[in-house]
């Protein structure tokens, strides 16, 4: 008795909470068949958003990939001073609201701050341009990709690399030849949780992109810019392409995530 | 969420000429100070220093100002309705998280290997599409005649969406885990179901339910994107803090929005740092 | 009686893992389950612990119908291979928990773990976790907490198979003892025929899920009802189509009547005792006789020896193999 009560109040919560909302804006999105869909999706401003949320999130997955593939072999393999206090601030983006995230770049690399203001004078535009997207968005996705290579690397021990030194091989031979394949699908799962992240971000990005229309507007303020201007179909087929893109993204890491 | 890599405990020091491991704990080799170098200036440079700004701009022009900023009537409410709402959507999160990880680990029933991957979607849902997603069902449209846009209750409900693996995900594999023998030898002593679950395997999931909640606590006084479209953002209403911070943000006031948002880091911290001193507590007896 | 098992049948699946299985063991006994892994011997004491249903058949403990009680109504106590310690509780609250259970008064249930403590020797560790105890401890740890509720028998599943050979010997002794000043009805289960003889008054021998033989240590071991229970209880080695105990062989230089003619293939040295390997018609086999007798003969590969099965010493007729 109790274990249906039970499944029957888990299956209800998420079917209210998650199942039926979801599926609702699909339905709304392609209850009136593929065209509209497409079509809202072509719009000279859809495309451009496309491209930007692709730039910005490809330089921020590459960006967090470098770093966290080496800080991940940096607090596995190798021991230093301050180590403790390195692994507890990687995880600090977690805990900070993404709004603070661009409020915390405007202050620093604004215009009016020091630090813009220098990169400014050298021509470069941080704040509401793409590098200040990038910097949003690998601030908030940072953590991702060492989280996932940590664990595995741990588990893998370094008998192999040091095997292969024995045999002659450099620390960027071993590297490349043995400890990359040991880590491959882990690197993976946390390039994918990073790439989605990526895609997704709307607090950070909206912060920082001054949300400048068919110049630093990415699809989810696309998304929030339609739906607050009415145009409900543009708005419904963009978000139901970042619906699909996470649930590509989720059964890729069902495939990815370590087993056990 | 931590994984820690504790450093280990300080080798005494080796014999005069034995082996290379013992170095002193300062020397570092150059490839790996180079490494550390470059990790800490990424992560100064995009993390550190910008945050540290933030606490600074907000303190700047001394306590009074930044006390002002807080206790604003439309900051004051928005924190307090924050912090509120993330008590409540925290929670329901341990009662229902912990539910829902019960019944996927202990129970059987066609379909549950999908309830168990849709469990992660709020992870990888865009906040903006969540929002809009409830919006549709839970807004003026709604084909339920359940319309709680513009409410607290909107608000609520965005917290639950976005928070709703936390629990399920750390109580999960803990509940997995449960050495089931524990269970028959309770109750080869006598214990009936439910005093079993209550001494048993209640007290050994304690651990994991109450960072489950820290984290959805963390995430919901964080949480931006989800209610921006379903609170309507009405000030004294239903404004987060987030987004209180966002229109000082537009409104030039970033002295403000960062005594808001100093506030935020700082609840947060706290609460990732008693959950860190809550779990440190159980692992002695663990 | 304090434990009846009729004709106990149960399956996982299609796999038959106890069948037409019936024993009876005597109170105040202690019983060892013996047998290989697979052979059933952990069921059928899950099935007396109601831990497991069986398919078919009665269990009856004191006399009473078990069969379709659940394991908190049994009042059997239960000891796991790998002690199945309630991590979150001390060692006093893990031994108390029956009690507390039962609602008896706090001093009754303090002297009464303190007394279980002092027994098994972990009087110094109540306020410990068990994560803070070594295997040996932990296992201790969890007969006192079985044996709190003075329950009418004791189960024990593998009590010892996690623990490393010292330990291993001294715990057994340790148990042997501990049943002759509890005198509570005991069953183990085991698959060390070492651990059986040393320990139990009784054998039961299970197989591919049936009752190959039960009695006395001596009966099974001197009086094996077939050949897997002889081969499985001791060393064996093959005479003349028959199977016998290799310190049950006599060998002689001299041809003998009733002896078989066989060749010295190897002398091992083993300490006391020296193991003559032979080839006997074809056939490896093999004798231990003391090291005085070897020098005696003073044995070397290549020499022809006579053997026979010493007199009044158990033999099994081997069907044709």
């Amino acid at each position: 008795m109790a274990k249906y009560g039970l499944r029957t109040i888990a299956v209800l919560y998420l079917f209210f909470l998650l199942v039926l909302p979801v599926g609702l804006i699909i339905w709304r999105t392609f209850g009136d068949g593929l065209g509209p869909f497409v079509e809202a999706l072509t719009s000279a401003s859809a495309v451009h958003a496309f491209q930007v949320t692709l730039t910005v999130a490809l330089w921020a997955v590459a960006a967090n990939t470098v770093f966290g593939v080496g800080t991940a072999v940096l607090l596995v393999r190798h021991r230093f001073p301050g180590k403790r206090l390195l692994n507890a601030l990687i995880d600090l983006p977690m805990a900070v609201s993404p709004v603070v995230v661009g409020l915390a770049l405007i202050l620093v690399y604004g215009r009016f701050a020091p630090v813009g203001g220098l990169l400014e004078s050298w021509g470069v535009q941080v704040i509401f341009s793409t590098p200040g997207m990038v910097l949003a968005t690998v601030f908030v996705a940072l953590p991702l990709v060492v989280r996932a290579v940590v664990p595995v690397l741990e588990e893998l021990g370094d008998d192999q690399e040091q095997a292969a030194h024995t045999l002659g091989a450099s620390r960027l031979q071993a590297f490349i030849r043995i400890t990359l394949p040991g880590i491959r699908w882990a690197l993976a799962y946390g390039v994918v949780l990073c790439l989605a992240r990526s895609l997704g971000e709307y607090g950070a990005v909206a912060v920082v992109s001054g949300r400048l229309v068919d110049q630093t507007q990415t699809l989810t303020l696309f998304v929030e810019e339609r739906f607050q201007n009415f145009d409900q179909p543009a708005a419904f087929a963009a978000a139901t392409a970042l619906a699909l893109i996470a649930v590509i993204t989720l059964l890729l890491t069902k495939l990815l995530r370590p087993k056990g | 969420m931590t994984t820690d890599v504790a450093v280990p405990p300080a080798l005494p020091p080796g014999p005069p000429g034995g082996g290379a491991r013992p170095r002193s704990r300062f020397s570092v080799p150059g490839g790996t100070a180079l490494g550390v170098g470059s990790a800490v200036l990424y992560l100064s440079l995009i993390v550190l220093i910008p945050l540290a700004v933030v606490a600074w701009r907000s303190v700047d022009q001394g306590p009074g100002y930044f006390w002002r900023a807080v206790t604003t009537p439309d900051a004051w409410s928005a924190l307090t309705l924050t912090v509120g709402a993330s008590i409540l959507v925290a929670l329901i999160n341990l009662v229902m998280g912990t539910i829902i990880a019960w019944v996927l680990v202990r129970d059987r029933f066609p379909g549950k290997a999908v309830v168990d991957t849709l469990i992660d979607l709020p992870f990888a849902l865009p906040t903006i599409v969540a929002g809009l997603v409830l919006l549709s069902l839970y807004g003026p449209e709604s084909p339920l005649g359940l319309n709680l846009a513009y409410s607290r209750a909107g608000v609520v409900l965005a917290l639950l969406f976005v928070t709703l693996p936390f629990v399920v995900r750390t109580v999960q594999p803990v509940l997995l885990e449960l050495d089931k023998e524990m269970e028959q030898a309770a109750a080869s002593l006598g214990a009936s179901p439910f005093q079993t679950f209550r001494r048993i395997i209640l007290p050994n999931l304690v651990p994991a339910m109450l960072s489950g909640t820290a984290l959805a606590f963390t995430r919901s006084i964080a949480e931006f994107g989800s209610t921006v479209l379903i609170s309507g953002n009405l000030p004294f209403k239903t404004q987060v803090a987030a987004v209180n911070i966002f229109s000082q943000i537009e409104g030039d006031n970033t002295t403000g929005a960062a005594a808001i948002s100093t506030v935020l880091l700082v609840v947060a911290l706290v609460a990732l740092v008693s959950l860190d001193l809550l779990q440190r507590w159980g692992s002695r007896r663990g | 009686m304090a434990i009846e098992v009729r004709d106990v049948n149960k399956s996982f699946g299609t796999t038959p893992v106890l069948r037409d299985v019936s024993i009876d063991v005597e109170s105040g006994s202690l019983t060892a389950l013996l047998g290989p892994s697979g052979g059933g011997k952990s069921t059928l004491l899950r099935v007396i612990a109601g831990l497991e249903q069986p398919d078919t058949g009665t269990v009856r403990i004191s006399g009473v119908d078990a069969t379709r009680l659940a394991p908190q109504r049994r009042n059997v106590g239960f000891v796991f291979q790998h002690y199945a310690a309630f991590k979150h509780l001390t060692v006093f609250r893990n031994v108390a928990f029956g009690l507390e259970i039962r609602k008896r008064p706090k001093d009754e249930i303090r002297k009464r773990v303190m007394e279980l403590l002092e027994l098994v020797h972990l009087e110094q560790m109540a306020d410990r976790y068990p994560s803070q105890l070594s295997g040996g401890q932990r296992q201790r740890m969890a007969l006192a907490r079985a044996l709190a509720v003075e329950p009418e028998v004791l189960l024990l599943d593998e009590p010892f198979g996690a623990l490393d050979a010292q330990v291993r010997k001294e715990l057994r002794t340790w148990l042997r003892r501990l049943h002759d000043e509890v005198h509570v009805t005991t069953v183990f289960v085991t698959h060390d025929q070492e651990e059986a003889i040393e320990v139990a008054d009784t054998i039961v021998v299970l197989a591919d899920g049936e009752v190959e033989q039960v009695g006395s240590p001596a009966e099974v071991y001197d009086n094996p009802a077939n050949p897997f229970v002889m081969r499985f209880l001791g060393p064996v080695t093959e005479i003349g189509g028959s199977l016998v105990r290799p310190h049950d062989i006599e060998i002689s230089t001299e041809p003998v009547e009733g002896g078989t003619s066989a060749t010295v293939s190897r002398v091992v040295r083993l300490g006391f005792e020296v193991r003559v390997e032979l080839q006997v018609e074809g056939r490896d086999a093999w004798v231990q006789v003391t090291r005085g007798f070897a020098d005696q003969l003073a044995l070397t590969s290549g020499d022809v020896v006579s053997v026979r099965p010493a007199p009044g010493a158990r033999s099994l007729v081997l069907a044709t193999v």
